[in-house]
């Protein structure tokens, strides 16, 4: 295998990898504020307990996204230096306003909120999760607001043979990240709350702590039913801005070789075979296409044929179809796990409304414990048809993934540093979900005798452990 | 008046000094905190006393990085593409680091400590050492052709006896550093330890720094170029490291602290002087080198870059100060401790 190969694995693999964290870290640091803001309104301490419950998991979480975002900053320089010296002058901005805008709050205040609980008020505890919270999601915007330009690239013009920024405020307010960003953060708030929807399911189902887990079970159905509706309809913009600005995407994330005709009918599964350029078995919804495109019930979709031949006359010749069938079944995977997110969710807000949650049905309750796989699978596969969706573009129109890969590694080097960072990922992975079930079993009652090494028979500190 | 590269040349040294300033004892604490402690529990508060900011120190290399992304992006790519093997090393390092110090402490079987403790040691020296390394090499100079694309070995290129010196100095350093950081954040036995190891090492840092300033001299044309300059941030940086030894001596650790710390700052100042008004030097000719004009950002992005950082740095620094005031006391006795 070449450079280009292994570099685009080890691309797609760390950042799917770094992706599984991202979400969770943007949902539950939330979800947490949103409890500590309880406990300090209230002064109930069992909401204290849930953020620090929640907390622990949030935390173990936390240092794997951190330690392989720094990864994905490097890797454009090192595996994508063209694309880098290309870009630079506009995708750098963003990127460096990410640091200095939400890293450096998100880690301070991070910080603060671990070490602080006895060192700070309540209330600039409360602060510090918050800015947590606000410095993911700013991390979140700008990130995006990179990715947005790399879709659909705006405010530059090509000078001296590389793309230099024009107009900063076009940049950030790029129709694509205008969509995109609120698909993707409110997809990271129903992880956030699947994930405590999850964990409270198996603690429920095992009759453990049950008021505390209902508690935070309802919190979570809450955040978890507004964000999951509020990911189809921000999907759904999406998507219209998908057939504006990057039709050859949609084509393939439809499996659509020719003309769709008027009205177009939506493609529910399809056998695709990108060597003949056909599709057969179609099993086809009437003018769903046309409302999922256009917001009304009629007009046409471009396909891939089509599509081809006006690119070859704009960019010359080339394929320009992307793999079309991870196109395709990454976008139906995607939307047949917001779907069964959304089922879920409503099923337990009508549970909760019927006061039906203290006597929780055990096959609703297993539902709910495999809903923990549900934005996992729905955020990778997302993704996948975004940035597969692209190709061969890095960026659209402007530069192919085969020009952008360094010219000066070798394979050799890219492979054995796709070895190392998936080993180490795959044992993070391990230690992760191993450290994930042994917070749950302790539960929140749990005296932590992890953290608190005093020590009440030591003769010294005996004073202070009897009072 | 600086002009904009000018400008952002500066910031991002800035930026590594504070990176080597802030991570450097964080570095320094994870090395000893595998060597210095006598019991688990004197480890534990070693690992605690950096546990509310060694992730935003982190985070100066990462801005650090973006801006030169940013603002060189060619400096960028040619940097990161050509020390690639050193940098896989070095996210390993911070990687393995990162997660050991969150998860060392989530169990209580010796197996696991064992582990999570390794990966402090490893994490916490490979990549100060391979950094030094590659600001080393910036002013040594190495292969870079007329497409800016560098094609150096990494025996003899990257590394060599100059380079592996610097990375040496800059352990040694940290580990001063870190171990006058555990003298300022604790008491006790540990404080002692801390203190008296702290001083053994200055003697052999001292030599191994010495023998470096001497290397560049003959190595690297920066004493040619920024002659007066240069020998008055060596003489300053011998100054420093004089008192930190006297400081020291004398159980002012906060003093102290600051002067390895201004050690270290010196040590990338003199290298960012030196480079001025390259980034990177050429070994394969003068007209190849990469320099704040040919490798840098049209105006407008520098220009909106500006606006943004200066809004945004007073705040940056102002949180990122009182979050040390809030963490400013010792760690007594009856500390719950995270790590």
């Amino acid at each position: 295998m070449d450079t280009l190969m292994l570099s685009r694995m080890q691309f797609a693999s760390t950042t799917i990898f770094h992706f599984f964290f991202v979400p969770v870290t943007i949902g539950l640091s939330f979800i947490i504020a949103i409890m500590e803001t309880m406990y300090v309104r209230s002064g109930n301490e069992e909401y204290k307990r849930m953020a620090k419950f929640w907390g622990k998991l949030f935390l173990v979480n936390f240092a794997i996204g951190v330690v392989t975002g720094i990864l994905q900053e490097f890797q454009f320089g090192m595996n994508w230096s063209d694309y880098s010296r290309f870009v630079g002058d506009v995708f750098g901005a963003p990127l460096a306003i990410e640091a200095l805008l939400a890293f450096f709050l998100e880690s301070t205040f991070i910080g603060i909120w671990i070490f602080g609980w006895e060192k700070v008020s309540k209330k600039i505890h409360l602060l510090s999760i918050w800015f947590v919270a606000i410095g993911t999601t700013l991390s979140a915007f700008w990130i995006l607001a990179a990715n947005s330009f790399m879709q659909h690239p705006v405010g530059y013009t090509i000078n001296n043979g590389r793309a230099e920024m024009n107009d900063f405020l076009s940049l950030i307010t790029n129709g694509q990240v205008l969509v995109e960003f609120p698909h993707t953060v409110l997809g990271a708030f129903a992880t956030g709350a699947f994930l405590i929807i999850g964990v409270s399911a198996i603690k429920l189902l095992r009759k453990q702590n049950v008021s505390f887990f209902q508690k935070s079970f309802k919190i979570a159905a809450i955040v978890g039913i507004i964000s999951s509706i509020g990911v189809a309809f921000a999907g759904h913009w999406q998507a219209q801005y998908l057939v504006k600005t990057q039709p050859m995407k949609m084509a393939a994330s439809e499996g659509l070789w020719g003309k769709s005709g008027d009205p177009a009918p939506w493609t529910v599964v399809a056998n695709i075979d990108p060597e003949k350029m056909v599709s057969t078995h179609e099993l086809k919804i009437p003018y769903a296409l046309s409302f999922l495109s256009y917001s009304t019930f009629s007009g046409e979709v471009k396909g891939m044929k089509e599509l081809q031949a006006e690119y070859e006359q704009k960019y010359g010749p080339g394929n320009y179809i992307p793999p079309v069938r991870t196109t395709f079944w990454s976008f139906r995977i995607m939307i047949a796990a917001g779907m069964a997110m959304i089922f879920i969710t409503l099923w337990a807000v009508y549970l909760m409304w019927r006061k039906k949650l203290d006597q929780p049905n055990t096959g609703f309750l297993r539902i709910c414990l495999s809903g923990l796989l549900l934005p996992p699978i729905a955020n990778t596969a997302g993704w996948v048809m975004t940035e597969f969706g692209r190709q061969p573009w890095t960026v659209f129109g402007l530069m192919t993934t085969e020009r952008s890969v360094s010219p000066n590694i070798t394979a050799g080097q890219v492979l054995f540093s796709l070895i190392t960072f998936n080993a180490i990922y795959g044992v993070l992975l391990i230690v992760l979900i191993y450290l994930f079930v042994k917070v749950i079993k302790k539960g929140p009652y749990a005296i932590d005798e992890d953290s608190h090494s005093t020590d009440p028979y030591n003769k010294k500190e005996g004073h202070h452990a009897l009072t | 008046m600086l002009s904009l590269n000018e400008l952002w040349f500066v910031l991002i040294a800035v930026l590594f000094v504070g990176f080597f300033f802030l991570e450097g004892f964080d570095f320094g604490v994870g090395m000893q905190s595998q060597l210095l402690p006598k019991d688990e529990r004197q480890r534990r508060v070693m690992i605690n006393s950096i546990g509310p900011f060694w992730d935003a120190n982190e985070v100066w290399l990462i801005t650090g990085a973006g801006a030169m992304f940013a603002a060189f992006p060619e400096w960028y790519a040619t940097l990161f593409s050509g020390f690639y093997v050193p940098f896989v090393f070095a996210l390993f390092g911070l990687i393995l680091r990162g997660v050991a110090f969150e998860y060392r402490g989530k169990a209580q079987s010796g197996g696991w400590r064992t582990t999570w403790d390794l990966s402090i040691l490893i994490g916490s020296f490979l990549p100060p050492f391979l950094l030094a390394i590659v600001f080393a090499s910036f002013i040594k100079g190495l292969p870079i052709d007329g497409d800016m694309q560098m094609h150096a070995a990494f025996f003899g290129d990257i590394v060599n006896v100059y380079t592996v010196l610097a990375g040496v100095a800059v352990v040694l350093l940290c580990n001063i550093h870190g171990l006058l950081f555990t003298a300022l954040r604790t008491f006790g036995e540990l404080q002692e330890r801390a203190r008296k190891r702290s001083r053994a090492l200055l003697l052999p840092t001292g030599v191994v720094l010495l023998a470096f300033v001497i290397m560049t001299y003959f190595q690297t044309d920066i004493f040619k170029v920024r002659g007066a300059l240069l020998w008055a941030i060596a003489v300053l940086g011998l100054v420093a490291f004089l008192l930190a030894g006297y400081f020291s001596k004398n159980k002012r650790d906060g003093w102290a602290f600051g002067m390895t710390g201004a050690v270290l700052g010196l040590s990338v100042i003199a290298v960012f002087v030196g480079l001025f008004p390259r980034v990177m030097v050429s070994s394969l000719g003068e007209a190849y080198n990469l320099t704040i004009t040919n490798s840098a950002s049209g105006h407008y992005s520098l220009k909106v870059m500006t606006i943004v950082a200066l809004t945004m740095l007073p705040f940056v620094l102002g949180y990122q100060i009182w979050s040390y005031f809030i963490f400013h006391k010792r760690l007594s006795d009856k500390e719950t401790l995270e790590y």
